[in-house]
């Protein structure tokens, strides 16, 4: 490869070649994050104003990692309305989906095209309601995720503040806890709800697509389907007594918890992602404060049989080499949790841009050093690229490392979105002290599987 | 377990009658304006005089398509399996990451080392200063190392919606990239605004194709009976399947458009003797332009289905009036038969009268039938995804389709004879002496000809549609795509995806057709759908059973089942 600049000066450091285009991307496009997060609210259909093909991509894309059905409406731009602006495609779209759906809620999400065109959202929407608003009209939200800017990620905390924003009301405080759980799984947010209801706390949890994207069979056949954060429950976010929100990355975010704070004076508690031991420890911690009790012992039980696994499987994980990858918060969170197994993260990477990964990754792990790669805006192939002299024994994230993990001949231990080459991406638990023991008992058992296989003789004890 | 019911043929009276019902269910939850749209693309079938459908209409915004965009049917369909053009999307991430290999053509390296760029997703990744100031540089730069890295045949570049809108002039940019580069650079409009659905992008695809690759390579293969395979995109495996059965018949194919080929045998495609077509729609613009200019007539074949292909195969040797080809085919045909019998035969036995509907693509909503006509299965309904009237209802419409604005933005590119190339494959009278014999060139006679009366024919289905016509019409399998794959199976239905084929396949050929009869056996009848029970057997319509024959047993149940729900640690639900 002959393309100069590399990043790295030193000869015998691992490089990768600069490139100008995105090459196998680690990273998705912001309206997908703000079509996920608003399918996690209850009634509410997620509508594109743009082009039907986003709509149908993202669609195939949630869909093939949550195998779980997804509407996402559109306002079907045409040349014409490319030219000359999409407000009557608008207005079209938003009174079929009401008449079709019967949502408590329509929210709209911008797109490339619309954006682009520079549409006048603030009027599209002032038109409308002039025109259509009746007693009984549905919530109508929108929120701007050119793709353009930002990825994924930034479309689903920009969506969830945008929820918040229109929908939030003030009152008198109340024990209510927001929770503001950023990208996880629906087995992370069933679970939160499971620790919040054991600290007899209210909350909101916010997006919840926990059944919503991940549903039993059904009986009568749902147009839109059951669950998710019921929109009361937004109401009463803005009378809560404090906001949790997941992700460092936030600090230099417009949040919802952030918005909170500045409009109803609710104290905005930034946490991780809680992967791993300390990380868990501090939403515990912050439960704690809030409920003004202790850990319902159940929880500790799980961190003592968390820690307990950690010392049974020292041995068989310490000085292992893992290149960890996804979005920026995801990837602190899971280095920070193989970091206190003896796992040394040898490349944390993620295709976001905020600026903010190294700082994120040094205030988990003060003790990183030179033997760990920090790289934010990567794509995989330049993981690749540097991943040929890092020598991982494993990597993990989301499907996306499959072709990586194959070249390199080491095991791809699955997590994040999106998982499309295995069932159940959306029951992968990450979060809490159980997520951490259910992380670790796979990349145990994925490092002795290795060791097994490629032993000459095959011991069954190990 | 579900309740088994053997319904009596119903009076034809009565099935227009009820097709048309179901129609009208469908239709009532519309506001009048979109009611009256619909109305135009949900029709009941009459084989012996077609009605006309409102086929290739825009999708009336806010209603759930199916449909894709022209970027999806340009990069994604016709050109994105051509394994050793490296393919660079001109935008914003989203849209190239999307069609990252999401199609499932597959490509097999002819030797070690081959290359293949499949695995690779190339943006640009335009960002707001792209966006505003221009993204043409970024372009280029990104073409030049492309190129420093890989040195391909030749780079491709597809426009997403932002780019026309801020005026990138991609093709200027791949004409200067082509000179100084020396390698062949082309580019395509094909923003995701443009045109009705992926069909679009399809034709945009096609002229592109046409432009810049076919004829570039005259030394062809040497091949007694040479073809070249179009709008064949080896989803998993089609199209090997097939050339496998055309080797055995000493048949070659040159170039499958797009299916597991090579750009230089996408160069040399003008050097057959026949264009044989499996997707009309996706295609058939390549087909008519070859034709045009080179003189290479086509014909529309089917290997999906083994008695479809093994009309396809006889068609092909009728073409070339050989005897020894004849006679290779039938004796092809007789073995494929022959080893398919068992197979094909157990599961008829278990399928037969079984109701399946079809909504997909532009072409395998039709071919698809063949396949379970083989297994004795009926279609009950149907419907493309982004086909146009002449797929539904024929050729034979073709002068009589008004071109609206969408079609309009796509151009029609004029196509003469090549002055050195042109060479009639048949003079005219052998032309006219296979017609009279029964031979049709160019012979697409679409779905609806071939499906029965009343049937039910729907272009573009929507959520809401498949929803009603699970409640009233109770089909026992679906064929569609994912966006519909897991309403359905949440309804007790079994769904199987034609895009995709659940990561199956092949199901082309005699070995295809074994394949997918025997998938459809298993989805049909595996024990997990007792655990669901479809919500039309809760409604109170099916106590009110009909009228059974006395000579037929009783059906078991009229009353519906309960749901199961398996015991915690308990065995399977026994029968």
């Amino acid at each position: 490869m002959n393309v100069t600049s590399a990043i790295d000066n030193e000869l015998d450091e691992p490089r990768f070649n600069h490139c100008t285009a995105t090459r196998n991307a680690c990273k998705l496009c912001t309206p997908l994050g703000a079509c996920l997060v608003f399918r996690g609210i209850e009634g509410t259909i997620p509508f594109l104003h743009g082009s039907q093909g986003c709509s149908t991509y993202i669609r195939r894309y949630l869909i093939s990692h949550f195998r779980e059905p997804i509407d996402i409406a559109a306002s079907n731009f045409s040349e014409e309305s490319a030219v000359f602006g999409g407000a009557s495609n608008f207005k079209a779209g938003v009174s079929n989906v009401i008449r079709q759906y019967q949502p408590k809620m329509v929210a709209v999400a911008t797109t490339c095209l619309s954006e682009t065109i520079g549409e006048d959202m603030d009027r599209i929407f002032h038109d409308y309601l002039k025109e259509s608003w009746h007693e009984g009209h549905p919530h109508l939200i929108k929120v701007s995720t050119p793709s353009y800017s930002g990825t994924h990620i930034d479309g689903f905390h920009a969506a969830v503040r945008a929820a918040v924003a229109a929908l939030a009301l003030p009152g008198d405080r109340t024990r209510r806890v927001n929770l503001f759980p950023g990208m996880v799984s629906a087995a992370d947010l069933r679970h939160l709800k499971e620790i919040a209801d054991d600290f007899g706390l209210p909350y909101t949890l916010l997006p919840d697509y926990s059944e919503s994207m991940d549903g039993e069979t059904w009986s009568e056949y749902e147009k839109l389907q059951s669950g998710g954060t019921p929109i009361e429950a937004i109401h009463a976010a803005g009378c809560a007594q404090c906001s949790l929100e997941f992700g460092r990355t936030l600090a230099d975010f417009p949040s919802a918890g952030r918005f909170l704070e500045e409009r109803f004076n609710i104290p905005n508690r930034r946490l991780g992602l809680p992967i791993g031991l300390r990380e868990t420890d501090a939403l515990f911690e912050a439960l704690e404060a809030a409920s003004g009790l202790p850990t319902p012992a159940k929880y500790n039980k799980e961190r003592g049989r968390l820690v307990d696994a950690l010392i049974d499987g020292h041995k068989y994980v310490f000085e292992k080499r893992a290149i960890v990858y996804g979005e920026e918060d995801l990837v602190t969170g899971l280095a920070a949790f193989l970091a206190e197994t003896g796992i040394l993260p040898v490349l944390c990477a993620s295709g976001g841009k905020s600026g903010r990964l190294e700082r994120n990754l040094r205030e988990v792990l003060p003790m990183l050093d030179e033997r760990t790669r920090i790289h934010d805006g990567i794509d995989f192939a330049q993981i690749a690229e540097l991943a040929e002299s890092l020598k991982p024994d494993f990597i993990i994230g989301n499907s996306k490392g499959y072709a990586l993990a194959r070249k390199l001949g080491v095991p791809l231990i699955r997590v994040g979105f999106p998982i499309h080459d295995r069932i159940g991406g959306q029951r992968i638990l990450h979060l809490g002290y159980r997520g951490a023991q259910a992380l670790y008992d796979t990349i145990v058992n994925a490092l002795l599987d290795v060791k097994q296989t490629s032993s000459p003789i095959g011991y069954s004890y190990l | 377990m579900a309740p088994e019911i053997t319904p009596l043929p119903i009076a034809p009276e009565a099935a227009a009658t009820e097709a048309k019902a179901t129609i009208d269910k469908m239709l009532k939850a519309y506001p009048a304006k979109t009611a009256r749209k619909r109305a135009k693309q949900l029709l009941v079938n009459d084989p012996e005089a077609i009605p006309q459908i409102g086929a290739n209409t825009r999708t009336i915004p806010g209603i759930m398509t199916q449909r894709g965009c022209t970027y999806a049917g340009c990069r994604g369909v016709v050109i994105g399996p051509i394994s050793d053009i490296l393919h660079i999307t001109h935008g914003p991430i989203g849209c190239g990451y999307y069609s990252w290999l999401t199609r499932r053509n597959l490509v097999r390296p002819r030797h070690a080392g081959d290359t293949n760029y499949l695995q690779y997703a190339m943006s640009t990744d335009m960002m707001e200063e792209q966006i505003i100031f221009g993204g043409e540089k970024k372009l280029r730069q990104a073409i030049r190392e492309a190129f420093d890295i890989f040195h391909p045949k030749a780079i491709s570049i597809y426009s997403t919606c932002p780019v026309g809108l801020i005026g990138d002039d991609v093709h200027a940019v791949a004409r200067e990239m082509k000179e100084e580069l020396g390698i062949n650079v082309f580019a395509f409009s094909c923003e995701g605004y443009k045109g009705v659905s992926q069909s679009a992008g399809h034709h945009i695809a096609n002229n592109g194709v046409f432009k810049h690759m076919i004829g570039r390579l005259d030394e062809g293969d040497k091949a007694e009976f040479n073809i070249n395979l179009l709008g064949e995109y080896n989803i998993g495996g089609d199209a090997w399947a097939i050339d496998e059965v055309l080797r055995k018949c000493g048949i070659h194919v040159t170039a499958t458009l797009s299916g597991d080929v090579t750009y230089d045998q996408v160069c040399k495609a003008h050097t057959v003797d026949l264009n044989t077509v499996m997707c009309h729609r996706s295609i058939n613009y390549m087909a008519e332009m070859m034709e045009k200019k080179y003189g290479i007539p086509w014909i529309k074949v089917n290997f999906v289905g083994a008695e479809a292909t093994a009309k396809s195969l006889r068609k092909i040797a009728a073409f070339f009036e050989s005897k020894k080809l004849t006679d290779r085919v039938e004796e092809v045909i007789a073995e494929g038969m022959a080893k398919l019998k068992p197979v094909r035969d157990a599961v008829t036995a278990r399928c037969k009268g079984k109701k399946a509907a079809l909504f997909v693509g532009g072409s395998r909503a039709h071919s698809y039938q063949h396949l379970f006509a083989d297994i004795g299965m009926e279609t009950i309904a149907a419907g493309y995804e982004f086909a146009h009237r002449d797929d539904y209802e024929g050729r034979a419409v073709l002068p009589t389709i008004k071109v609206d604005a969408d079609s309009r933005n796509i151009e029609e590119i004029t196509v003469e004879q090549d002055p050195v190339r042109y060479n009639p494959r048949k003079t005219p009278e052998q032309t006219k002496a296979l017609e009279e014999g029964g031979f049709s060139f160019k012979d697409y006679t679409g779905m609806m000809s071939e499906m029965k009366k009343n049937a039910l024919v729907i272009d573009d289905i929507s959520h809401h549609e498949i929803e009603k016509l699970i409640e009233l019409r109770h089909p026992d399998i679906i064929c569609s795509g994912i966006k519909d794959k897991f309403i359905i199976e949440k309804m007790g239905i079994p769904c199987k995806q034609l895009h995709s084929y659940d990561y199956g396949g092949p199901y082309t050929a005699f070995e295809g057709a074994a394949n997918f009869y025997q998938e459809i056996d298993r989805m049909l009848h595996t024990k997990v759908w007792k655990y669901v029970v479809p919500s039309w057997m809760k409604e109170p319509q099916l106590q009110a059973t009909p009228i059974y024959n006395p000579k037929e047993p009783k059906p078991k149940a009229a009353a519906p089942a309960p749901v199961r729900k398996p015991e915690a640690g308990g065995e399977a639900i026994p029968e």
